[in-house]
């Protein structure tokens, strides 16, 4: 079959994608700016083809229980939301974390803190990098920068999920969620039949076979020692995933002096500020971290070591930057330039920044 | 006419000495023991055997599961 | 006869159900959850469906039901059991999905959670559990504490200046176009326990029911002897006495 190319929002492709990968179920609740996820889906009412549950529930509150319920089945299922619906599932996300299950949340990022703006923010990264929820637990987060890795990253999230039994976070913001591009969708992919699923996740609670003990999903340990096993357990867990899983992307790496650092669709901008400078002579490079957890710190310490100084360009007052200081140890300047309240930087202004802040 | 006679069998290591189960019987056949289990509840035992009707009120309403029921049907 | 003679295997009549394993519960003396975690599995065992019942334990006193009916279970966040059994139904529809939920859980923190799934016309069952206080916690006032009624956090007693009123959660279920069967049962005498495992086999049944006609709630209207400070045979008649004036035991709808 010859690939199906559509022009379409990124909202909507991560819609079409969850269909197309496999996913059991989506539970959701309205709220700008992605909204058109769930409207995408009750528009193409999967349940009448691959038999995906579509439900609007009557909060975040509840969708997110209901991805934990349909998770601790061995389930595929989904929810997507924005910042505000974010922090009131922190409740949901925790009890993932610590009953060990697969599950997919999309966050697509606007402006706060309180009710803020409905306009692209990217100032969920403390939450969702460092847990926004109680308790020591992290969730792979991924950070598209593309309508096409909105697609993509549906398929990637529920397989590092289930490859972990953990939360994924697809950590977008407004701007991705709804700006329009070309977008490559990914083939159909059947629904796993319960008899796959039962094989592949022996913990599931799918109702008690006479060859097993029951099942039973939970995260509660009122015992110290054996609660600290589980603690030790889901450390070990968050060290593999370090070691396994680092994404990024690197344009003109190689021979850069100044470096600058951003994710989501602030790596867009920053490409363009890197061509800009180029053009004039400047050696700017990008890093690009795709998965935020785990981050890429040994990367950034390698650059660290080729580098004058880095900029850090993110939708908030400084978020990430945190963290390519830990990795830099102060060996370089590292700065950070943003602006919030849902306004984009230009590449213009990210240049300026980095002459400003950094070269000097 | 036949009599109808039962018998109840406490677990008495399970039982937590709630009385519930002295209260329910129509009988008066049960009472707590003197005695603790391990767990330091007076238990209930049968003090008046030859009374039982095996009508398992005792059992249904024990919180614990801790009563089995017995009977019998005697032709005279 | 001896009592050695009757006590044979062949006339026995009653005994616990196999599915309510061996473990010694947490409740107190007198509790009855105890009788209900009993009647669940008895109803499981006739029904024949241990393979197919997944349960959505609370948080509260229940918390740990998991540990004593021996089938599939998850254990929910404050509140969020009847959205779990949501999920887990449409998710497996062949599946008798029910909550065990106590009165916190389901009346305060789980008010949206459980008005919603009912009115959704879920086909799960909700088993609540309404003593009037919360019991895990130690005894503080909840929705359902009657007025006059003293807890912990009501220490002269519940002022309706103060808190608002008594909670009859269940009268607004059962107005609820989404709920088939709602009904409130007690099991402090042999008959009521008859009549409330008769509620919750008839709740279970009609989530088995491949056409969802909606939800089945079953109100048990308990004793907390500890929480209310009495001996479990005074609470017994304290319920009967004050709480059966604010919760009167009967089918509230069948349909």
């Amino acid at each position: 079959m010859s690939e199906e190319v559509r022009l379409m929002k990124g909202n909507e492709a991560l819609a079409e994608a969850a269909i197309r990968c496999g996913c059991d179920g989506y539970f959701g609740y309205p709220i700008t700016p992605q909204s058109e996820v769930m409207e995408t889906l009750m528009k193409l009412k999967p349940w009448e083809t691959t038999g995906m549950v579509v439900l609007q529930a009557e909060s975040e509150v509840a969708s997110i229980n209901m991805v934990y319920a349909g998770a601790g089945c061995g389930k595929r299922v989904m929810t997507s939301t924005s910042s505000p619906g974010f922090s009131l599932m922190q409740e949901g996300v925790s009890y993932i974390a610590g009953a060990d299950l697969p599950a997919l949340v999309v966050n697509v990022m606007r402006g706060g803190p309180g009710l803020g703006t409905i306009q692209p923010s990217q100032a969920d990264y403390f939450q969702t990098v460092k847990g926004g929820g109680h308790g020591d637990y992290k969730q792979i987060t991924l950070a598209p920068k593309s309508v096409q890795e909105m697609a993509d990253f549906v398929g990637l999230g529920f397989d590092l999920a289930f490859k972990y039994n953990i939360l994924t976070v697809i950590l977008a913001d407004g701007l991705i969620g709804q700006m329009m591009e070309k977008v490559v969708l990914p083939p159909y992919q059947k629904r796993r039949t319960e008899e796959q699923i039962r094989k592949e996740c022996p913990w599931a609670s799918l109702g008690r076979t006479p060859d097993r003990e029951p099942n039973v999903i939970t995260s509660l340990e009122l015992e110290p020692e054996p609660m600290e096993r589980r603690n030790i357990a889901l450390q070990a867990k968050y060290a593999e995933i370090e070691k396994n899983e680092v994404r990024f992307e690197e344009i003109m790496t190689s021979d850069a002096e100044y470096l600058l650092v951003a994710f989501g669709s602030a790596a867009r901008i920053c490409q363009k500020a890197v061509e800009v400078a180029r053009a004039k002579g400047m050696k700017v490079g990008l890093l690009r971290p795709i998965t935020l957890f785990p981050f890429p710190y040994g990367k950034i310490k390698e650059l660290g070591n080729q580098v004058k100084g880095i900029l850090s360009v993110e939708y908030n007052a400084g978020q990430m930057v945190e963290d390519i200081r830990l990795a830099i140890e102060g060996k370089v300047p590292v700065e950070h330039f943003g602006r919030t309240g849902g306004i984009v930087p230009t590449p213009g202004e990210v240049l300026d920044a980095l002459k400003d802040k950094i070269i000097k | 006419m036949g009599k109808i006679k039962g018998a109840v069998e406490v677990n008495t290591n399970r039982c937590k000495g709630c009385r519930l189960c002295v209260i329910a019987c129509p009988s008066k056949v049960l009472a707590m023991s003197k005695q603790v289990n391990a767990k330091g509840y007076n238990y209930a035992y049968m003090e008046n055997p030859d009374a039982c009707i095996g009508c398992a009120s005792c059992a249904i309403v024990c919180p614990d599961g801790c009563i089995s029921v017995y009977k019998v049907k005697i032709e005279e | 006869m001896t009592t050695n003679d009757i006590m044979k295997p062949e006339n026995l009549v009653y005994k616990k159900p196999k599915l309510l394993n061996d473990k010694t519960m947490h409740y107190c003396p007198g509790c009855s959850h105890g009788v209900v975690h009993k009647l669940i599995a008895e109803v499981i065992e006739e029904l024949g469906l241990e393979d197919k019942a997944i349960g959505i334990s609370p948080v509260g006193c229940a918390v740990f039901a998991y540990k004593y009916i021996d089938i599939d279970w998850q254990e929910a966040a404050h509140g969020r059991a009847p959205a779990m059994a949501t999920a887990i139904k449409r998710l497996l529809p062949d599946r008798l999905v029910f909550t065990y939920q106590g009165d916190g859980d389901l009346a305060a923190i789980g008010t949206a959670e459980t008005i919603h799934a009912c009115n959704r016309g879920e086909n799960i069952a909700v088993i609540f559990i309404n003593n009037a206080i919360y019991g895990m916690t130690g005894g503080q006032m909840a929705p359902t504490t009657l007025e006059g009624m003293k807890t912990s956090t009501c220490p002269y007693g519940r002022d309706v200046t103060l808190n608002g009123y008594h909670l009859p959660i269940s009268n607004l279920i059962a107005q609820l176009e989404g709920t088939r069967y709602v009904t409130r049962q007690s099991v402090h005498t042999a008959a009521a326990v008859r009549k409330a495992k008769a509620a919750i086999k008839k709740a279970f049944m009609n989530c088995m029911e491949p056409e969802k006609k909606g939800a089945s709630f079953v109100e048990i209207v308990s004793t907390c002897n500890s929480g209310w400070k009495m001996s479990p045979a005074d609470a017994n008649v304290w319920m009967t006495e004050n709480m059966f004036k604010a919760y009167p035991i009967g089918d509230l709808k069948n349909s």
